[in-house]
């Protein structure tokens, strides 16, 4: 499996790089926002950061940089796609997932630990977690503040496509406590915790992997390959 | 040329946190009277169009792919011919 990781002026894709490497044992590449075909991955991870300063809003001018004609394609082919922290953010302008993330309600930057309860065990991203198991990983955020209409959350409720729910402390005022959604599909993960921060025990967590793992257990199973690790 | 201002504001209904903290501030500093603080953007600019109808509507066009988030802003805008 091959993943690409996009570079918009501002991104931190090095940790992404090496959680993907490091958990799957899979090469990870780093994408500059100029590329317009992304054909060659099968999966894509739009990694955190402070694309383009947050001007305009966070994730609005990355969300036209040519490289996002390309993930929707890839998106609509089926390709796993995962937004951590920005990248959510990039999602959620680019109109890959709906909703909006305004600024967190206590109008403070957060950087932390976040317990999180996964919702979903069941998608791409998580089959390698149990049900509703409570793990924990860092956020680092001033805009994780998740909104949609009524109509949005009853149908993200009804498909079970809010995938992770802080448990206990809202960081951000989320709505209805939410940190992560998949698209209708299933395909398209957008998330404010950060999993590649939590990849090992020196980190503070290990939480993070068997997102990474999971991903990479759906794409073998999907394409008939055998697991080696 | 055309000149442009475009102000953008939380939607109704969309809890908008900054105002609040804005409001609560002016509470505290004796103004009490004061209600309702929304905080949004100022964005000025030119455009250089052959008519009013159709920097009009360039403008919409930027208002709803970039300047703003049609789902959690709303925006109203300004437009008069700039003067050099």
């Amino acid at each position: 499996m091959k993943f690409a990781v996009l570079v918009f002026p501002g991104s931190s894709e090095a940790e992404c790089v090496r959680a993907v490497e490091e958990c799957t044992g899979e090469p990870a590449q780093c994408v500059w926002h100029i590329e317009e075909d992304l054909s060659s991955f099968d999966g894509v991870i739009i990694p955190g950061g402070f694309s383009y300063g947050d001007y305009v809003r966070p994730g609005a001018i990355a969300s036209h940089a040519p490289v996002m004609k390309a993930v929707k394609k890839e998106a609509e082919r089926g390709a796993l796609i995962l937004g951590i922290g920005n990248g959510f953010q990039i999602l959620l302008e680019s109109g890959l997932l709906p909703g909006a993330l305004m600024r967190n309600t206590s109008l403070k930057f957060r950087s932390q630990w976040a317990e999180i309860v996964v919702e979903n065990h069941r998608t791409p991203f998580t089959i390698d977690y149990e049900e509703k198991e409570a793990i924990r990983l860092p956020i680092a955020h001033g805009a994780g503040n998740y909104v949609c209409d009524e109509q949005t959350l009853a149908s993200l409720k009804e498909q079970n496509r809010i995938v992770f729910r802080y448990a206990g402390e809202n960081p951000n005022g989320s709505l209805d406590n939410i940190a992560g959604i998949v698209n209708e599909a299933g395909n398209v993960l957008g998330m404010m915790p950060h999993p590649e921060r939590a990849v090992s025990k020196w980190l503070g967590s290990e939480d993070g992997k068997r997102l990474f793992t999971s991903i990479l257990r759906t794409w073998r199973e999907k394409h008939g390959v055998a697991t080696t690790r | 040329m055309w000149k442009a201002v475009v102000y953008v504001t939380v939607k109704e209904g969309v809890l908008d946190p900054e105002g609040q903290a804005v409001e609560r501030a002016l509470h505290s500093l004796g103004y009490g009277e004061a209600s309702g603080v929304r905080v949004g953007k100022y964005i000025e600019l030119t455009l250089d169009t052959a008519d009013r109808d159709e920097a009009e509507s360039r403008l919409k066009q930027m208002c709803e792919k970039l300047l703003t988030n049609p789902v959690v802003e709303d925006y109203r805008y300004e437009l008069e011919v700039a003067s050099s």
